[in-house]
């Protein structure tokens, strides 16, 4: 009956519901895109990171992101790196931003990344034309389709310069975006080098693969103290270094969970608003009810239920729209991303924002003077 | 003699505050007991109401004290009150107080659900007393679709629905045509007599004096006369109600 009383008061006045309905739509909406967008970004951050295979990252001290790492580590590193007990092998990356020169002229920045692919660390992923010996072919590299009128391009076999030198796109990868909106380029270690003027044993990361059942730990204390001028991190440590600088340094996460905050805000205010004027609406069915010897218990679950049900209809309304939006975003720069947690976080929001919301309402009602049944 | 389920001993009420305070009760003393429909007449502001408050568990009273089946109220938290209230007391509202978004089974199997009896077997009992009181074919039917006396039945119905040993109505006739008000009264001498409990009416209707076993007058505050009514002997407006039907007819 609880159930009942609660869908018949939400039910009994249209436009309140409507009110509440689309306080709780439009917070969900607005988390969702933020979060979506928080999401996505750091997808696109740590997508290098996640996609490499190796245990450790060597990086020279200091570096602040994938993005960010110089080309400082030398072969010294390297052959010390290899002689250490449990390492299997050692494979060099080097990773920098670079001036793109448009066929047609005018320029941009692009993050060349320059890796062997039979080092079996790093290979271009989600190739969609060309294969990774086209890439191997003189002067040539990969593009991301995303990208074509950043880069001024349309397509395989044109040509454009990269820092020093002539480069030609041979091989196309699909939707592989960059966070710093400057595309990624792919090509061999060696190029890579040449184009950046870097000399043929510097790397910008060297990444660690370790022996089957080596200790993490204990091999990567041993690079330590080995290697004195780089640093050694996981693969996580290496990834929260790069959301950290992209999203809080710069300030972008921020103000995504800024936007997220508002939302809820905004959200419980109007839900608590209308839950208030209904509960004052219905005070004397309230009174009543108090008349007839319910405890308060079970006047605050009519509350609560007339909350949490506003909750489950205004979050199935929310993210169907939040799919939506999420499906037109899909060919964006900045994708939003959905994962079933997202979901689930959003759906105890929710809950959490209509429990919330019903407190100014069950103070309301404890104050209820049954005495008043008879007065009207 | 049968011991009261409610009695009233010495009861003072004083209401409001400061400059404002009133004594609507200056010391009342009433039992009521089983099986009789007792009347509460008095003129307005005679403290009617009040009393039926402080008996209904829904006032405290300021001093005197109050018993329901032997239980003293005295000391008695918002939330002990109203497990009394839910033990031993059904309610009758002049303007019904039904749930408007409510069918007629479902305002009385809230009044259920409230003390606990949830689900089919409240359901069938719903039903049940709503066919006592006449509404079997109105089960259905929301407030906004039921007449006044058809409305002030449901609330009946509701209120016996638990089985109360007491309940308790404040002019449940005054919004009702005479028609419909000799029908509830009717139905309350009934539910007093067939069913033993006992019923108390505060009412100032005239027209309701018939149904009586006891009518107790009310003034100032304070009991001012009572007297038992021999059953059947004078019903003078079921007389009247019967020419007006042929009269009708
Ligand atoms: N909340 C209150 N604060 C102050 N005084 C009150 C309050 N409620 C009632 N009174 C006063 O107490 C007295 C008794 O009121 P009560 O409502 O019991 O009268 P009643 O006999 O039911 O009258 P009526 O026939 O008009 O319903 C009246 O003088 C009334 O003005
Ligand atoms: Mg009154």
């Amino acid at each position: 009956m609880i159930l009942t009383l609660a869908f018949r008061n939400l039910f009994h006045d249209r436009i309140r519901l409507a009110v509440t309905l689309v306080g709780i739509l439009f917070s969900i909406v607005l988390v969702a895109i933020q979060l979506g967008m928080y999401l996505g970004s750091s997808q696109m951050i740590t997508s290098m990171i996640e996609r490499s295979k190796s245990d450790l990252w060597i990086t020279a001290f200091g570096a602040k992101s994938f993005e960010e790492g110089g080309i400082l580590l030398t072969s010294r590193e390297r052959h010390q790196a290899l002689a250490t007990p449990g390492v299997k092998a050692v494979v060099p990356l080097v990773v920098a931003f670079a001036e793109w020169r448009k066929p047609e002229g005018g320029s941009t920045r692009v993050v060349l990344v320059g890796t062997d692919a039979e080092d079996g660390a790093l290979e271009p992923w989600s190739l969609v034309a060309g294969t990774w010996q086209d890439i191997k072919s003189p002067d040539a590299i990969s593009a991301d389709d995303t990208y074509f009128r950043e880069l001024g391009i349309n397509g395989i076999g044109d040509t454009a310069q990269i820092a020093m030198g002539r480069v030609k796109v041979k091989a196309l990868t699909h939707r592989i975006r960059s966070f710093t909106q400057s595309p990624y380029v792919f090509t061999t270690l060696s190029r890579a080098r040449s184009l950046l003027g870097a000399d043929s044993d510097k790397a910008t990361f060297y990444l660690v693969q370790l022996e089957p059942g080596a200790n993490v730990e204990a091999v990567r204390h041993e690079l330590r103290t080995r290697l004195e001028g780089a640093e050694v991190l996981t693969k996580d440590e290496f990834r929260d270094r790069s959301l950290r600088q992209w999203l809080f340094r710069t300030g972008a996460g921020l103000a995504l969970i800024g936007g997220a905050l508002l939302g809820i805000l905004v959200g419980t205010v109007i839900v608590a608003q209308t839950l208030y004027s209904s509960t004052k609406d219905h005070l004397n069915e309230f009174a009543t009810l108090r008349a007839l010897g319910s405890s308060s218990g079970y006047i605050y679950k009519v509350i609560l239920a007339q909350a949490g049900l506003s909750a489950v209809i205004g979050y199935i309304l929310g993210i169907l729209i939040s799919l939506g939006i999420l499906y037109i975003s899909r060919n964006t720069p900045l994708p939003l991303v959905m994962t079933p947690g997202l979901a689930g976080a959003l759906f105890g929001l929710t809950l959490f924002m209509s429990a919330v919301s019903a407190i100014s309402a069950i103070i309301k009602v404890t104050r209820i003077d049954p005495a008043m049944v008879f007065n009207r | 003699m049968t011991t009261p389920v409610l009695e009233a001993v010495n009861v003072v009420k004083e209401l409001g505050k400061g400059a404002g305070k009133v004594q609507a009760l200056k010391g009342v003393n009433l039992a009521l007991v089983k099986g009789e429909l007792t009347l509460l007449m008095g003129p307005s502001g005679s403290g009617k109401t009040t009393l039926l408050s402080i008996l209904g568990c829904i006032l405290t009273p300021t001093s005197g004290i109050v018993r329901v089946e032997g239980e003293e109220v005295a000391g008695k938290n918002a939330e002990e009150l109203a497990e009394l209230r839910r033990k031993h007391i059904g309610f009758i509202f002049q303007s019904y107080n039904l749930f408007p978004t409510l069918s007629a089974l479902e305002n009385v199997r809230i009044a259920l659900d409230v003390i606990g009896r949830k689900g089919y077997q409240a359901a069938l009992r719903a039903e049940e007393v709503l066919r006592e009181v006449g509404l079997g074919n109105r089960l259905k039917n929301y407030p906004s679709n039921l007449s006044g006396g058809e409305q002030q039945r449901v609330a009946v119905a509701r209120a016996i629905a638990a089985s109360p040993s007491v309940v308790l109505a404040d002019e449940p006739t005054a919004a009702l045509d005479s028609e419909n008000g000799h029908a509830v009264m009717a139905l309350l001498a009934r539910i007093a007599k067939e069913q033993n409990r006992s019923v108390l009416a505060v009412t100032h209707d005239p027209r309701t004096l018939g149904y009586a076993d006891r009518v107790v007058r009310i003034e100032d505050g304070l009991i001012v006369g009572e007297e038992r009514r021999p059953q059947g002997l004078d019903a003078p407006e079921i007389t009247d109600l019967t020419k007006r039907r042929k009269a009708n007819a």
